[in-house]
């Protein structure tokens, strides 16, 4: 008979809590209250992964809110991915439908992501523990 | 400004006078922090009117406010373009304090920038949205371009329909690269430079009258 396997013990500075938010979810709701449920979530340690990423507008007002929050000893600043790149050469699908693709987006705390690494196929991160 | 006086200004000064600062096109120096982008402002400037912008440091974040410089006419092949040049500080999404200590900053002072920078980011960012006609964009050549504040802010740029100039700037350096921001930005024009030790400088200038004229 198998033994059970026993969980290890976590204890919440050793647990790194990741978040995937799915599509639908993202379209609910406004570019202010994305940013801000990104930010909420970065800063309490987690990992945030969106479906759908965000829009050039919205990222700009992302990295403005980002460093406006941003405290000597507190919040560090984010970490972030999007995948895929966007396309090296625009083509022909793309310039038809605009830049609606759906963009995979990796957000993390800057100072527990180590490394955020990315190629065309895949988004790697090293997040260490607080 | 009476009549003779006006006679003695420069034409496209006067010119510059006539159409008023709406006819004048705002160009925003923009990269990441340390990529050079106030060594070059300073460079155009001096080239152009003799006096420099701003300070320049190894240290990022040396430039924490956006600074502009007006009517710099530069002047290309019989023609003249006047820009108002503004240098802003080096986008980034997260500060590193401690980066500040090993440059021997002490805890108050590293604090203190990091602030400054971070208002100045916003700041930049908020500029790009509202005063900017064109933008500089200011790449260190030894560094790799595939990062995601790079593509996001070419991503804005992009959105808003702003002429970019894309500049390998350090081309000076051993490990310079310039080919790898070529292959990075292809729907873009990108071109080698060294703001420090100015090299070609002509074939910009060049290019910043036909893309921002
Ligand atoms: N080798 C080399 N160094 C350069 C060049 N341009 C600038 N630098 C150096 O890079 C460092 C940063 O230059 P700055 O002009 O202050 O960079 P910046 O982009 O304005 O930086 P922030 O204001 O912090 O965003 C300084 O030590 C400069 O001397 C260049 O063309 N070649
Ligand atoms: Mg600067």
């Amino acid at each position: 008979m198998p033994e059970q396997i026993e969980k290890e013990p976590t204890e919440p500075q050793e647990t790194v809590q990741i978040d995937v938010i799915s599509a639908a979810r993202m379209e609910e709701m406004t570019s202010m209250e994305k940013i801000h449920f990104i930010l909420d979530g970065v800063r309490e340690g987690k990992v945030v992964i969106l479906e759908s990423g965000l829009s050039p507008e919205e990222e700009s007002k992302l990295i403005e809110v980002t460093m406006t929050e941003i405290s000597p000893d507190g919040f560090s600043g984010i970490d972030i991915e999007t995948h895929p790149r966007p396309a090296a050469k625009p083509n022909f699908i793309n310039k038809l439908f605009g830049e609606e693709e759906k963009k995979l987006t990796v957000i993390g705390p800057a100072n527990q992501i180590q490394t955020l690494h990315k190629d065309s196929e895949l988004i790697s991160a090293l997040v260490s523990t607080k | 400004m009476g009549i003779i006086g006006k006679a003695k200004t420069r034409i496209s000064d006067s010119v510059n006078a006539l159409i008023g600062d709406d006819g004048t096109a705002r160009i925003g120096i923009y990269g990441p922090p340390n990529a050079g982008k106030t060594t070059l402002a300073n460079r155009i400037a001096r080239d152009w009117t003799g006096e420099a912008m701003g300070a320049e440091s190894q240290i990022p974040h040396e430039t924490r406010r956006a600074h502009r410089k007006e009517d710099i006419t530069i002047e290309r092949d019989g023609n003249s373009v006047t820009l108002d040049i503004v240098d802003t500080p080096g986008v980034t999404t997260k500060v590193d304090y401690d980066e500040f200590t090993e440059f021997g900053m002490d805890k108050d002072d590293a604090v203190e920038r990091s602030r400054e920078a971070t208002e100045g980011v916003a700041e930049a960012m908020h500029w790009l949205k509202e005063d900017i006609d064109g933008v500089i964009y200011v790449l260190d050549s030894s560094l790799d371009p595939f990062t995601q504040v790079n593509t996001m802010l070419t991503g804005i740029i992009e959105s808003r329909d702003l002429p970019i100039l894309i500049i390998a700037n350090k081309v000076d350096l051993d490990d310079a690269n310039p080919g790898r921001i070529d292959q990075a930005f292809p729907q873009h024009e990108t071109m080698p430079l060294s703001g420090l030790e100015g090299e070609n400088m002509d074939e910009m200038y060049s290019r910043i009258a036909a893309k921002f004229g």
